[in-house]
């Protein structure tokens, strides 16, 4: 125990559900759900081994290994579901845990109704050429000198900084899912995030800028890094953001730049299309499927596929492979994003949308790598389309309400004046109501790019990528001074 | 059949873990030791429109190893495995990140871990069953849909109840332990009327159990929250006199609580400084205190994350700063002690408990200007803040926040359809002209109406 080790603290040494003797287990325990009267039995099993540490200054102040191992047991009786979750995986907790979500739909137990429960299928093991990922990923010492490169080129890169933090997390996720319909599948996720933050203060103005890189299945992300580029991108936003004078509030077209400008269309449009949304009748698209609600330059998709993506998955949470689903097509509705119980309760096929952050969430439709698609436009031509406007470069977080209207902050703005990018301002907010804006995209340029981000939303926090080209909106309310 | 109810049990034994824990680290180059632990058990349940959606059950467990290696750098590992391997396991972790531990600021115990722990003299409330939740739910959902015509579902709600186990033990002979039990109910109502936006507001509610829940209080002031933004109207971009309710407020200066986070400014995050102690930041009539003690705090705890026992404090008294919060480590370096404020970690956080706003003694009763119930001023009455997390800036001082609210003219309410309001809290804080003398307890903390002159509010055109 005094030698260094290599390898990343909480490190797992087993691939805990690659045991063969899990699928004896769970078929006794979906087969006693069934018995009972349940009309669908899924068993969710997570196994987790986390770390991530945080750089000030030029100092590691933290490093912050976890591991879990839970399990999710979820039972339909019609269209009404009992969800129990639990750390215990031994056989009397999970036998527990089945018993109690049995009990909320007051399934009785012991009294054979019915067994329609075949087996489980083979093991479809999207996992079996993940096992070493882990191993790969970079060790702690590694990473920890990376990180601190990066704060130390902050320093160097930076003016007027008065605190400068770089952070790693590194997420490692094994899961099994288990369902009476024979769905037998498992998975190994693998998530990274390098974030690099900077105030810069000067008297009483002050700016705080920041960025986060993610990839998934990418165990050298951290090593690939070039954090060069990186601390300059963010030292510049600092300084140019530090002296800029509050925006004033107002009407006006405003361009939005590509990579995390999608999170707009994200939380404003989105959530919107998930069938958690329809389900609750709180999104004004549910009856709107081949209907226009955007702009005909709009084409929208989300998908679970695009290689090292943030929100790429082989498989959902449900252990259904991801699909490229086109959730708008040159302004018109075409599908919603929905998962198991979204296609029950609402009837829209599921898209290998269910996700969730955990074992103790059950799934839900959730996005995955959601983006606007490229236009034919030069980002320059966006501009030079504004007499009077703003140009939102970085855009910070926002929410939406439970009737679709949105409200996000711009981290980084300029004004734009007759057609040309001129000085920086803040505190400007961008807001409306996604079926008033969605028509107003007139221009999308041809720059798609993707930015990681985390979605906190029914089922937990997950990893997403949101994207868009530069596009145009032709007229936003402004919030400011 | 019944539910299967497993609840009443105990569910962590913090002798148990002692054992354990000193029998894994016999022997180890462990100079030093703690351990935060906590264990849940959770019902709850979802309906719609007279069914239920989802029913939900959990245990939860969950503890932080501390270690102090032998050149004395700290490391920390967390897991949801409580046995014997994964105790084993988390500290195997937290010794390996020791290795890479910041040796500039090192914390240690807090000097207050074994001192007496205050009386919180909350009872704890059975669990009743997921079945009786959910005819509760059922019967509150149809309550609230017969409030009125326009309220046509209630897509957002909830009714749960917790049990929750905490312990704190430390190889210097610390053992804390306490448990909570918790009941909340939300209810989040959308009404409707022909060819007018939907509208929709909630309420919340919480108790030690379901029997104590307000749920009657909860549905009538859902609908009425509800209704009362059935007539909105756009407002017009400009500066208003506003006048925030106290959830409003609470949430509005718990956004900025890194003011008098002692963390936040060694860390150069915060808008105070070291040396900000006894420097006005607000009007004279304004004081703030935190104090995690309060009878009607339902989450309260009698120890903070590193066991140092929960206390009452003064930030703010006639508008001058008089404390910061503190952990351990920082309370080391400001050279006072620990506050009760922190959690466990490598680099503990610090955070308020529970808030309270108060008018100051030097507060004039002569000058007073502004009362919700007599006011016929123009003024905004804002009753909850949005997107918190996305529009403020708190190390900048910065908000631009969407709000739910009003426009009161004559003493008229006419809801806004949607706005923002934007500013700075050091400005804001200046810039309070009145605060009302009734204090109101809401359920993250309590304080009066507060009223601010001259906020900058953006409609939607």
């Amino acid at each position: 125990m005094v030698e260094k080790s290599t390898a990343i603290p909480g490190i797992v040494l087993d691939n805990e559900f690659s045991d063969s003797r899990w699928k004896q287990r769970l078929e006794s325990l979906i087969g006693f759900g069934s018995m009972a009267g349940a009309d669908f039995v899924e068993i969710f099993l997570e196994n987790t081994d986390n770390v991530g540490f945080l750089a000030e200054q030029d100092t590691i102040t933290s490093v912050n290994p976890s591991f879990a191992k839970g399990a999710g047991i979820r039972v339909f009786s019609g269209k009404r579901d009992g969800f129990v979750s639990t750390n215990d995986l031994s056989e009397k907790g999970l036998k527990d845990a089945l018993l109690q979500a049995l009990g909320m739909l007051e399934l009785d137990i012991g009294i054979n109704k019915k067994n329609a429960f075949l087996g489980l299928n083979n093991l479809k093991d999207f996992g079996s050429k993940k096992n070493n990922w882990l191993f790969e990923c970079p060790s702690l010492e590694e990473g920890c000198k990376k990180i601190l490169n990066g704060t130390s080129l902050l320093n160097r890169k930076g003016n007027h900084l008065q605190a400068r933090r770089g952070s790693y997390s590194r997420s490692w996720q094994e899961v099994l899912v288990a369902a009476s319909d024979g769905t037998f599948a498992r998975d190994i996720r693998l998530h990274q995030s390098i974030g690099l933050n900077v105030l810069a203060a000067d008297g009483d103005h002050r700016s705080s800028i920041g960025r986060r890189y993610g990839t998934s299945g990418k165990p050298r992300q951290l090593k690939e890094w070039d954090p060069e580029s990186s601390a300059s991108d963010v030292c510049e936003s600092a300084l140019k953001m530090l002296y800029a004078e509050y925006v004033h509030a107002g009407q006006m077209p405003a361009v939005l730049a590509n990579k995390f400008g999608g999170v707009i269309f994200h939380e404003a449009c989105g959530h919107l299309l998930e069938t958690t949304q329809i389900e609750r009748g709180t999104s004004p698209f549910s009856d709107k499927i081949g209907q226009s609600i955007a702009n005909e330059a709009v084409t929208a998709i989300d998908e679970g596929d695009s290689n090292g993506a943030f929100g790429s998955l082989s498989m959902d949470d449900e252990g259904m492979e991801p699909q490229k689903t086109v959730l708008i097509e040159n302004g018109i509705l075409k599908n919603f994003l929905s998962d198991r119980a979204g296609e029950l309760r609402t009837g829209h096929p599921r898209t290998g949308s269910g996700r969730r952050q955990s074992h103790t969430y059950a799934a839900a439709s959730r996005m995955r790598n959601t983006y606007i698609k490229k236009g034919s436009f030069k980002p320059n031509q966006l501009i030079e389309s504004v007499d009077k406007g703003l140009y939102c470069k970085s855009m910070g977080g926002g929410s939406v309400g439970p009737t679709g209207q949105f409200n996000f902050s711009v981290e980084e703005a300029y004004l734009i004046e007759n057609g040309k990018i001129g000085k920086p301002v803040k505190g400007a907010t961008l807001i409306g109501e996604a079926k008033q804006i969605l028509p107003r995209i007139t221009m999308c340029a041809d720059d798609l790019d993707l930015a990681a981000g985390f979605c906190g939303s029914i089922s937990g926090n997950i990893n997403v990528t949101v994207g868009q080209p530069h596009i145009k909106v032709n007229s936003i309310t402004v919030g400011g001074r | 059949m019944d539910t299967y109810n497993p609840a009443n049990q105990k569910l962590i034994e913090a002798n148990n873990i002692l054992d354990r824990i000193n029998q894994i680290t016999k022997g180890k180059p462990i100079t030093k030791w703690d351990i935060g632990a906590s264990c849940s058990k959770d019902n709850s349940v979802q309906v719609d429109k007279g069914e239920a959606k989802q029913m939900k059950g959990s245990q939860r467990s969950a503890i932080t190893v501390r270690v102090w290696n032998q050149e004395g750098i700290v490391g920390i590992t967390s897991t949801s495995d409580l046995s014997d391997c994964g105790l084993e396991k988390a500290i195997y972790g937290a010794y390996q990140a020791s290795l890479y531990g910041n040796k500039d600021e090192i914390p240690s115990f807090s000097p207050l871990s074994k001192a007496p722990l205050p009386e919180l003299n909350r009872p704890i409330k059975n669990s009743i069953g997921i079945t009786k939740l959910l005819e509760l739910l059922k019967d509150s959902e149809n309550k609230l849909l017969a409030k009125h015509p326009a309220i046509k579902s209630v897509p957002y709600n909830g009714l749960a109840e917790s049990n929750y186990e905490r312990v704190y033990i430390n190889s210097d002979g610390a053992i804390r332990e306490m448990e909570r039990s918790q009941a909340t109910l939300y209810l989040y109502a959308k009404a409707e009327e022909t060819s007018r936006k939907p509208r929709s507001s909630g309420s919340l509610r919480l108790a030690l159990g379901i029997e104590d829940l307000d749920i009657e209080g909860c549905i009538a002031e859902t609908a009425e929250k509800t209704i009362s933004h059935l007539n909105y109207q756009p407002i017009d971009t400009g500066n208003y006199l506003v006048c925030f309710k106290p959830e409003a407020f609470l949430d509005l200066i718990s956004a900025f609580s890194n003011i008098f986070n002692a963390r936040a400014i060694l860390d150069g995050v915060s808008l105070s400084k070291r040396d900000s102690i006894g420097k006005r930041i607000s009007v004279p009539s304004f004081s703030l205190y935190d104090n995690g003690l309060n009878p009607a705090y339902i989450g309260a705890s009698s120890f903070d994350g590193e066991g140092t026992p929960t206390k009452g404090i003064c930030l703010v008294d006639g508008g001058e700063i008089k404390n910061f919060l503190h952990s351990e480590s920082t309370a080391r370096t400001f050279g006072v002690n620990p506050t009760g404020h922190a959690g466990l970690g490598a680099k503990a956080s610090v955070g308020p408990d529970w808030l309270e706003v108060k008018r100051s003694s030097k507060y004039d009763l002569e000058n007073s200007k502004y009362s919700l119930k007599t006011t016929k001023t123009t003024f905004v009455l804002i009753e909850s803040l949005n997107a918190l997390h996305a529009g403020v800036k708190a190390s900048q001082g910065s908000f631009s926040l969407p709000f739910d609210g009003w426009l009161v003219k004559d003493g008229e309410k006419i809801s806004v359809e949607a706005a923002t309001v934007a500013g700075d809290i050091r400005d804001l804080l200046q810039q309070i002209v009145d605060i009302e003398q009734e204090e109101i307890t809401t359920y993250h903390g309590i304080s009066p109406h507060i009223w601010v002159d001259n906020l900058t509010i953006t409609g939607e055109a």
